[in-house]
């Protein structure tokens, strides 16, 4: 802007109208507002065009399957009858597999990297791991297959079969025929790729609790694992839950990786060793060549109910913390 | 200074991206013929070698083709948002039925699925019945020294070790040509899963996603048994067993079998060719194989699209199916090229 720009607008007395409207752009305020106001706004078309869609052609599959939809432990293209439950349970059990095995190792990494590593080691470290969060999901179903699939048909479910297998109730989930791959196996993999999440997002939360509190409970003799567990963390435990749902929210939605490891059959089955289905990968496998209308719109109500449960879990998602915010730890 | 500079660069962009997204399509220039296809993967490397000679000989006519599946060619075909399509499975009378308009099928080229297996100690070609290869599928037979398996395989020691089955994950023209087979050899699979399909409910088994899925989940997994197509285990020299014909013979899948297979059918492939080739009669004939088609209207509009695609049809039954055996596609028998030939006189 030049000089005598600037003292015309400031000369001339604030108008209504253009000249004000032009003004108010020239400060950026009007820009930033309306660039800002259009993008929020797109985001909030574009789900809604999502669902929109998603519903839209889904329509025969609803009206033929109903809520039945969900409960129907079939799948089969030849007799155009189509049931969700392999899929919803696959889902389901991966992705609690993989937070079992992510979250106590994930939060464990956050903890040693924020509270009791030396700055530079974890710098580098969470350099790192930042790193694992960008690779590609293909290239850790390459893992899977090439790693975690061997281990787990030679070693790892043979010894879960002869350990925990006879152990009552917890047995029947290692029990059967062994193939290397299957819910556990997924779950594995899965839990591989969000550990990253946890560990990034968490160590960040906790290096923002203020040194204060950890002094304080120093000082009221707190030993510095009493003071990290009881202090550090529960102060930190709203965002160590968002780093917790960003994990589920990928495992859920994880295509690719899930496929080459699963064992792809649409089967309920209590062993976590043997072969399942998720929706994601379902969807992925079977769009190409499915023919037959009912057949489409069946896998696009598989779309719709997987968008469901993460509408779902996110909730509950808000609900806990809320609710762990009431319970106290950090000042609200 | 900064805040200008922003100004200058958003107007700039939005202006571009309005000129981009509203600017009118240019349309085909000077005679250029631009054909727009779309269907099946299992022919794509055939087809795009097709494409490609014969484009560098007619500098006029291009055609593009995504592979993005049989399913997805036909719907597209219908939806009138492709010049052709391409099918590994014909299609059906109830999705002709839909159709606005009429589908002509070319047969374009041919193709085989073979079994694979990894069985520790047995390197031999193992000789699979039938009734065996639909039992072990149905899941009834369940050990590989069952006597159904053991009694064409004598000499060989099978271990009594469960079978472990794999199938494809993904809808695929290779389980079209496989539940085809086994459909057509037992009752029992006919009435339990169904006839043919790019994707059905099986009874037993492991998926795998495409032909290096289950080639990998058979290699993995000890006591495996998997199906790929032909030109998978040609090329990357994976062994794979005989399967029994309808004259009872063992054969072992190469590409003049496959040939044997469509000229033995030859005067039975109705003037549609919609016709499934599994199963044909004759001592040589490999049993597990299929067409792959062209999906092509019998009405096309636009006289120069029609007439480009008219010679390239008679291109690729002639000098075309010479590049077949490079890419490990059987070649049409010479009775189906003069029927096809005859019907391209169809489109109008």
């Amino acid at each position: 802007m030049s000089a005598a720009a600037t003292t015309i607008a400031h000369e001339v007395p604030p108008q209504a109208g253009p000249r004000a409207f032009l003004h108010r752009l020239r400060q950026g305020d009007q820009i930033a507002h309306l660039v800002t106001l259009t993008f929020a706004a797109v985001i909030l078309l574009l789900t809604s065009m999502l669902v929109y869609e998603l519903w839209i052609n889904s329509h025969l599959s609803r009206t033929q399957f109903g809520w039945a939809f969900f409960w129907t432990k079939v799948w089969d293209p030849n007799f155009d009858n189509f049931g969700a439950a392999p899929f919803i349970y696959g889902t389901l059990v991966t992705s609690a597999v993989a937070l079992v095995v992510a979250v106590p190792l994930g939060l464990a990494s956050a903890i040693f990297l924020s509270e009791l590593a030396p700055r530079n080691v974890s710098d580098v470290i969470s350099f790192l791991i930042d790193l694992l969060a960008a690779v590609p999901s293909v290239i850790y179903g390459l893992l899977g297959i090439f790693i975690v699939v061997p281990l787990m048909r030679t070693t790892l479910g043979p010894l879960l079969i002869a350990t925990v297998g006879n152990v009552p109730y917890v047995g029947v989930l290692f029990r059967g025929p062994n193939y290397g791959v299957g819910f556990l196996t997924a779950g594995i993999v899965l839990a591989i790729m969000v550990v990253p999440f946890i560990i990034s997002v968490s160590r960040e939360v906790l290096l923002t609790v203020p040194r204060e509190q950890r002094e304080a409970a120093m000082a009221l003799g707190a030993t510095r694992w009493e003071s990290t567990w009881q202090v550090v963390v529960p102060w930190a435990r709203t965002g160590i839950m968002g780093s917790v749902f960003l994990a589920l929210a990928r495992a859920l939605g994880e295509t690719m990786a899930v496929t080459m490891v699963i064992g792809n059959a649409a089967a309920i089955k209590a062993s976590l060793l043997s072969p399942g289905d998720t929706i994601a990968s379902t969807i992925a496998n079977q769009f190409t060549e499915a023919t037959g209308d009912l057949y489409l719109s069946s896998l696009i109500e598989l779309g719709l109910v997987l968008f469901l449960i993460t509408f779902i879990l996110n909730g509950l998602a808000r609900i806990l913390i809320v609710a762990t915010e009431r319970g106290g730890g950090r000042p609200a | 200074m900064k805040k200008a500079l922003l100004v200058v660069w958003l107007i700039t962009l939005t202006l571009t991206l309005t000129m981009a997204l509203t600017a009118p399509r240019t349309a085909a220039q000077g005679g250029t013929v631009l054909l727009t296809a779309a269907g099946a993967t299992f022919p794509y490397p055939i087809y795009s070698k097709w494409f490609d000679v014969y484009h560098n000989a007619h500098s006029n006519i291009q055609i593009n083709y995504q592979s993005i599946g049989s399913g997805g060619g036909i719907r597209q075909l219908q939806a009138g948002t492709v010049d052709f399509g391409a099918s590994d499975g014909p299609m059906t009378d109830e999705q002709l039925a839909q159709s606005k308009f009429k589908i002509l099928h070319f047969p374009t080229v041919l193709g085989a699925v073979v079994p694979t297996y990894n069985i520790a100690g047995v390197t031999a070609d193992l000789n699979f019945t039938q009734k065996a290869l639909a039992g072990i599928y149905l899941g009834t037979i369940t050990k590989w020294n069952d006597p159904e398996i053991a009694k064409t395989n004598p000499g060989v020691s099978l271990p009594g070790t469960d079978i472990v089955v794999v199938h494809r994950s993904d809808g695929s023209g290779t389980s079209y040509i496989w539940t085809d087979f086994l459909a057509k050899v037992s009752d029992d699979w006919k009435n339990k899963v169904g006839k043919a399909a790019t994707s059905v409910n099986w009874p037993v088994g492991l998926g795998g996603k495409g032909n290096e899925g289950v080639t990998g989940l058979v290699k993995q997994t000890p006591n495996a048994i998997g199906y790929i197509e032909l030109i998978y285990a040609v090329q990357n020299k994976i062994p794979y067993g005989n399967v029994q014909n309808a004259a009872g013979k063992f054969v072992k899948a190469d590409l003049a079998g496959v040939t044997a297979a469509a000229a033995a059918d030859a005067k039975n492939i109705p003037d549609d060719f919609r016709v499934s080739i599994t199963n044909a009669p004759g001592p040589k004939v490999y049993p597990i194989s299929s067409f792959t088609w062209l999906l092509i209207p019998a009405q096309i509009q636009d006289a120069a699209k029609r007439d480009a695609i008219k010679d390239f049809l008679k291109w690729m039954l002639t000098d075309g199916q010479k590049f077949n055996e490079g890419l490990s596609y059987a070649q049409l028998p010479k009775e189906v090229i003069a029927r096809e030939t005859k019907a391209i006189s169809l489109i109008q």
